[in-house]
């Protein structure tokens, strides 16, 4: 494979598409909806009339709005649809036709069936968006490479390979500012140079698409949508850390996701863009896919690593760090999808131009998936620094009928509770740790005034208890006695004592247990406690006269 | 290499051929559950002392494993199967009565199936349909924006009315 051959493709590709495409959501949620079905109704209707030389009807990947699915968008006029069902879309395709021919007289359409939904594509849900990581998304083809080709893919690659050298690369990661997307926040750059500086001819990528935070589904839309991107960062990694072998390690409840890689690894190892000689040079890399099994704590590195290599998925110590000591004790540089998506436009673009998106230290963009009780429910791409006010209020439209928001939830079990006074907070890393909360991997889930603050501490408890792999005792029992404690509260049994009690046991966790899921195991308590302790009190007033602990 | 499984079950030979596909190497056990499990339905105590005689691991690793991860299952599945998505978003827009109206109506908690065979319920962490909220998924569809009657509504039938 040559440049001018990736050119080809593309040219190719360009010159194949029809002046109207008809855009279908093929994403997870769409799916859901029954999107699939409105696609074949649009082959078949484009055919009916008579017009497959003009309109062509694709599978895209996320439109975003997944609450309004399926959604359609027609380019280039860029109308957006609605909840369009099969019955719909013969006067859809009529609609296309010249003004000549009324929709509804057009062959196909019948009448008694409620025109499509129209969608705003102006509202400003999508025009405050900024879309890298999603750039592609619900504009390409996942399933065909010439698609993603054709809008510019695996250029970076070519760059990076033939133009750059390693350490260039990784200089160019560095002052990017790239940070770590799976909520840590690490500096993507610091990472790449510790494991090219490690010695040894066997290194491995990892990426971490085992998004198990219940809420969270950016990582799976970016999989879903844009498979070739995550594919194309990851072949750059392992160019600049000197990597042969990676691995994808996906959640086995993603069927669509770990189809649409095994489909983009099979499309691009044919065009040998992944596997041997990649792009003529010597660089060998491999990409296979392990999928996950059910269990939270595996989006821990260390936990990730023995899953990979077909233990139980327990954490273990570090340092040292798996860029030290990973797969198989060699170096290995984890990575989540969102980081890895990120990588080839910061090739392409320049270190700089990513730098001057976002706040002095959080750069970029980053991609939440919007949803609880919010009118628009679906995924956005924001630049860091925008407030939380403005992502719930004016892209996610509010809470539905006439609700106010009480809290916004970000970071899964791991992250806190905001409460709705504080939503003037720009959305970066420092600033959401201050509140008490985290980045996370970028599930934002909006609680109205009927969410009880106590319960949804219960909630999160009792997830991080089912969730902890058992090796160590502060998170495998002190978990267990938080969601005991917060079970009496929640029913009304508790003492003031229990609840200092509480207190106690968060702090003792946080401060004590192996990993992650342990150490931010007490952040949904202690974050409510922090702004909704009147809830507390209240389910202790109301109580029967505390029974002593057992 | 092991002999065959002596039922001479076809579907050990589709497993055989999964095995041999990662060389029979023990880093390979998830992949291989995985497959035991997508041809079998369920694990049971048989099929993993099977898997661990090929891979040469102890059978205590291969428990050990198996047992860890939720997406591995040792009961068969009912004939039919809905499973309640009880992610945040779900919860807070009302899963737990959903889980609860389908736990009277056919007479089993999450995670268990009916005796009669006829029916499970089991609890997905997170479906990532999270727009759909509150979501369900019956016999292999999602079905969304829930309400506990409108999901009990799905379940119609699976069940003599009445029984439990």
């Amino acid at each position: 494979m040559e440049l001018t051959e990736l050119h080809q493709i593309a040219e190719h590709e360009r010159a194949q598409q029809k002046p109207v495409r008809i855009r279908c959501c093929a994403a997870a949620g769409c799916v859901s909806s029954g999107s699939l079905a409105v696609k074949q109704a649009f082959d078949r209707a484009i055919a009916e009339q008579g017009l497959s030389d003009r309109v062509q009807a694709c599978s895209v990947g996320c439109l975003r709005l997944c609450c309004a699915g399926p959604l359609v968008q027609m380019d280039p006029s860029l109308e957006l649809y609605e909840e369009v069902t099969p019955e719909q879309v013969p006067s859809l395709v009529a609609s296309l036709l010249p003004a000549a021919a009324p929709p509804l007289s057009a062959p196909g359409a019948s009448p008694g069936i409620p025109s499509a939904k129209r969608g705003d594509p102006q509202a400003p849900f999508f025009t405050r968006q900024m879309p890298i990581v999603l750039e592609n998304s619900g504009i390409i083809e996942p399933e065909r490479i010439e698609s993603y080709i054709a809008a510019g893919g695996y250029r970076a690659l070519h760059h990076a390979i033939r133009e750059m050298s390693p350490a260039q690369v990784v200089e160019c990661i560095t002052r990017s500012g790239l940070r770590g997307r799976g909520g840590g926040g690490y500096p993507t750059g610091v990472k790449w140079s510790l494991v090219a500086k490690m010695p040894g001819q066997r290194k491995f990528i990892v990426c971490n698409a085992d998004e198990g935070d219940p809420g969270a589904f950016m990582d799976r839309s970016v999989l879903e949508s844009d498979p070739h991107r995550v594919l194309e960062g990851m072949a750059i990694a392992a160019c600049a850390v000197g990597a042969t072998q990676g691995y994808i390690y996906v959640r086995g409840e993603y069927p669509l996701a770990i189809h649409r890689l095994e489909v983009a690894i099979k499309q691009a190892k044919k065009l040998g863009l992944l596997g041997a000689g990649i792009f003529d040079s010597p660089l060998n890399f491999r990409i296979d896919l392990r999928i996950g099994a059910g269990a939270f704590v595996c989006g821990e590195e260390t936990a990730l690593i023995e899953s990979i290599e077909g233990r139980r998925g327990m954490p273990q110590v570090r340092p040292p760090y798996p860029a030290e000591k990973g797969l198989w004790d060699c170096p290995t540089l984890i990575n989540n999808v969102e980081t890895f998506a990120n990588i080839a436009p910061i090739i392409n673009k320049g270190a700089e131009w990513f730098a001057g998106i976002g706040t002095a230290k959080s750069k970029g963009t980053k991609v939440f998936a919007l949803a609880g009780k919010i009118r628009h429910t679906g995924l956005v791409e924001v630049p860091m620094g925008m407030t939380l006010n403005a992502i719930v209020e004016e892209l996610g439209g509010g809470a539905p009928n006439g609700g106010t928001i009480k809290a916004v939830q970000t970071g899964g079990p791991s992250g806190g509770c905001i409460p709705a006074s504080l939503l003037d907070t720009p959305v970066d890393y420092e600033s959401l740790q201050a509140l008490g909360s985290i980045m996370g991997s970028g599930g934002m889930i909006v609680m109205d005034q009927t969410t009880n603050m106590v319960e949804v501490a219960k909630f999160f408890m009792e997830f991080c208890m089912d969730e902890s792999c058992g090796k160590c005792i502060p998170c495998r029992a002190g978990t267990v006695q938080m969601y005991r404690l917060l079970s009496r509260i929640v029913a009304g049994d508790a003492s003031p004592a229990e609840v200092k009690q509480l207190e106690m046991l968060c702090d003792m966790v946080k401060h004590t247990s192996l990993c992650g899921l342990g150490q931010s195991a007490p952040n949904p308590v202690l974050s409510t406690l922090r702004y909704f302790r009147p809830e507390y009190d209240r389910a202790l007033k109301n109580g029967r006269i505390a029974l002593p602990l057992r | 290499m092991p002999e065959n499984h002596p039922s001479g079950d076809k579907r050990f030979k589709l497993l055989d051929a999964a095995m041999k596909k990662h060389q029979f190497q023990a880093d390979a056990l998830l992949e291989v559950l995985h497959t035991a499990q997508e041809l079998f339905g369920f694990l049971n105590a048989d099929l993993l002392i099977y898997v661990a005689r090929h891979l040469k691991l102890p059978p205590s690793r291969v428990y050990g494993v198996a047992t860890f991860y939720h997406f591995f299952t040792f009961t068969p599945k009912g004939r039919h199967s809905c499973n309640v998505c009880l992610g945040t978003a779900c919860y807070v827009k009302g899963a737990a009565s959903v889980q609860t109206a389908l736990e009277r109506e056919l007479g089993i908690k999450a995670g268990q199936t009916r005796s009669d065979g006829l029916a499970s319920v089991s609890i997905a962490r997170c479906l990532g349909a999270c727009g759909l909220a509150p979501a369900v998924v019956f016999d292999g569809n999602v079905a969304g924006n829930l309400t506990p009657e409108a999901a009990v509504e799905h379940v119609k039938g699976w069940v003599p009315h009445g029984a439990n």
